[in-house]
């Protein structure tokens, strides 16, 4: 079958991303944490949890929880194992450029060298309404650390589960 | 060919511009979601296009003609929206903004009422898990407010109320029953009637939201056993191929009398002191401000229209339309519907999950082939909880769906299960 003529899906639809979407990295929810963070799409109901565990500086580990479409688990499949190992400061750095990506309306190229497997989202920030799935496991990923960042003097927590 | 269509849909489907544009890549367009907003005939852009140009002023308080014409431009679309329900009384149609501010306007009057009407600890107020957000949260504000209680029905697997418990949810506490008519996600039409009954029984108030009925189905308020017949119906304007801006709540005009103002200001006021005010008779008791006038007007030319094809056509064409497209969906592999699979005992929204795709991933794909429908939730999140599911996708026909947009939603769905590697 063919594509259809109107827009470009292809575009939209990567490779890249449905690989991620079928075989998402670093799902699950995993201790130590610092922080635990719950975000959701309200329009579309899409949800996250996230909890994020800093070491010593570094984004030590991302574990999340999260129900949604492909754009949205692909990305935060792709956000999770971009951050994971690397300094704070640099990880926030990789944030800001996916953010100027998506809030580019297609026309800001992407530095793979910064973003690797994220710059197949370039094609998602044409289709405005898609853009928030993109960016909820982002949001949710600074929320955390932020908040584990306040928590960096103190331990670690356990889940609170039974 | 299909029995129960509109008859000269083809000519039907020429009173709405929209339906000849082409999308994207030169694609016609399918719309398929109406029960979110309804495309609008040319005779209600026209109508609201010739106020503007030629009656347009401000109505009631301008002495002059202009004022004169818009006047009665803005009461006589008062007087189609009242044959348009069969109201008793004209003076119980309030225009709203729509059927939210409709329902809040009750859910708030009713938090300021005293006497009877007031709600307090220990009263209830009944509501269901199929309503749309805006029949459920306005009644949580009340009922938080006020330290009364919220309560609701349950639904049954196959999407319909649970009446099994009505006889524990009914009871001498309840104030206030609100419902919805006809469920937007899962299409499921209620008994009006029994319910209405079994809440009149007990002296509580029975609040309907018709926003997906009164598009679809006859309505005939005054035709309806009193104790049958609701005490308030709200629905909005742009799902009943009238303009946004505009909705309309009708009341039981001695109950409407007996409330609180909700908004104050202009035009509900009899006369204003410094001291203290006394209020203007309904319906203007609850408009006020200067209210949406060539949107009302809109709305008076939309309901007309439906008028002269007929509601009974109208719902005819429904069931016919959804029974088709019932047995399309069927076809497709790993498609499930939410609610009834009987066409009978529903209305025109077909809310579905497909096995392996998300409901946006589904909608984009659509999209990309003309067909537009609704991902997410469809503002009934509740609904989506009791069947397990976060979103679904929703296709929604109306008067001017044909088989063949049905076919082409099917042939979509196929692709999309393709494109996806669904096999
Ligand atoms: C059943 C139901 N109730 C209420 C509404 C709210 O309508 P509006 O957003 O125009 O106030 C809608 C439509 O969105 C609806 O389908």
């Amino acid at each position: 079958m063919t594509n259809a003529p109107g827009q470009d899906l292809d575009s939209l639809y990567q490779e890249i991303i449905l690989d991620h979407y079928k075989n998402p990295l670093h799902a699950g929810l995993r201790d130590p944490f610092e922080a635990e963070v719950h975000h959701v799409n309200p329009t579309c109901g899409d949800e996250i949890t996230m909890r994020v565990h800093l070491d010593g500086g570094v984004v030590s580990d991302v574990s999340y929880d999260a129900l949604g479409c492909s754009i949205s688990q692909a990305s935060c499949s792709v956000m999770a194992d971009l951050v994971i190992g690397k300094p704070v400061e640099e990880a926030m750095a990789i944030h800001e450029s996916f953010l100027t990506l998506m809030q580019g309306k297609g026309q800001v190229e992407p530095d793979e060298d910064v973003l690797e497997d994220g710059i197949a989202f370039a094609g998602v920030a044409k289709f405005p309404a898609r853009v928030k799935c993109a960016l909820l496991s982002w949001m949710a990923w600074k929320d955390a650390t932020t908040q584990s960042q306040g928590h960096s003097e103190s331990q670690p927590q356990e889940a609170q589960h039974g | 060919m299909i029995e129960g269509l509109l008859p000269q849909l083809d000519i039907v489907r020429k009173d709405f511009p929209i339906l000849e544009r082409t999308l994207a890549g030169g694609l016609p367009l399918v719309y398929l979601d109406s029960a979110n907003t309804s495309q609008k005939p040319q005779v209600v852009i026209d109508t609201m296009v010739d106020h503007l140009e030629r009656h347009n002023a401000n109505i009631s308080r301008a002495m002059h003609q202009l004022g004169a014409e818009s006047t009665e431009a803005f009461e006589s679309a008062r007087d189609k929206v009242a044959a348009f329900i069969g109201a008793p009384r004209r003076d119980e149609v309030i225009f709203t903004k729509n059927a939210s501010e409709a329902l809040n306007l009750v859910a708030n009057s009713l938090a300021w009422a005293t006497g009877d009407l007031a709600v307090g600890p220990g009263d209830e107020v009944l509501i269901t898990e199929m309503e749309h957000h805006s029949n459920i949260v306005p009644w949580q504000l009340l009922t938080e407010r006020k330290g009364a209680t919220l309560r609701w029905f349950g639904l049954t697997d196959e999407g319909h109320l649970d009446l099994s418990t009505i006889d524990e949810l009914i009871t001498e506490r309840t104030k206030v029953v609100s419902f919805t008519w006809v469920s937007n996600m899962l299409g499921t039409i209620n008994p009006v009637a029994e319910i209405t009954r079994r809440a009149h029984e007990v002296g509580a108030i029975v609040v309907v939201d018709a926003s997906q009925s009164a598009p679809q189905m006859p309505t005939d308020l005054a035709a309806m056993e009193p104790m049958e017949r609701p005490d308030v119906i709200a629905f909005t304007g742009h799902k009943v191929v009238g303009p946004t801006g505009i909705g309309v709540l009708w009341g039981r005009g001695d109950l409407l009398a007996q409330l609180p103002p909700f908004l104050g200001g202009g035009e509900m006021i009899e006369t204003v002191r410094m001291e203290g005010s006394t209020y203007a008779p309904i319906p203007h008791r609850f408009e006020a401000g200067t209210p949406p006038i060539v949107e009302a007007v809109g709305l008076g030319a939309a309901v007309d229209y439906l008028g002269e094809l007929g509601l009974g056509a109208v719902r005819d064409h429904e069931h016919a339309i959804t029974a088709y497209a019932l047995d399309g969906l069927a076809t497709v592999p790993g498609l499930r519907v939410l609610g009834p699979l009987d066409a009978a005992e529903r209305g025109g929204a077909i809310s579905f999950e497909v096995d392996g795709v998300h409901p946006h991933d589904i909608a984009q794909v659509l999209d990309a082939r003309g067909v537009a429908v609704r991902a997410g939730h469809h503002c009934a999140k509740p609904a989506h909880a009791r069947f397990g599911v976060q979103s679904s996708t929703r296709m929604s026909s109306y008067l001017y769906t044909t088989p063949a947009e049905i076919d082409a939603l099917v042939e979509a769905l196929e692709y999309t299960r393709s494109y996806f590697k669904l096999g």
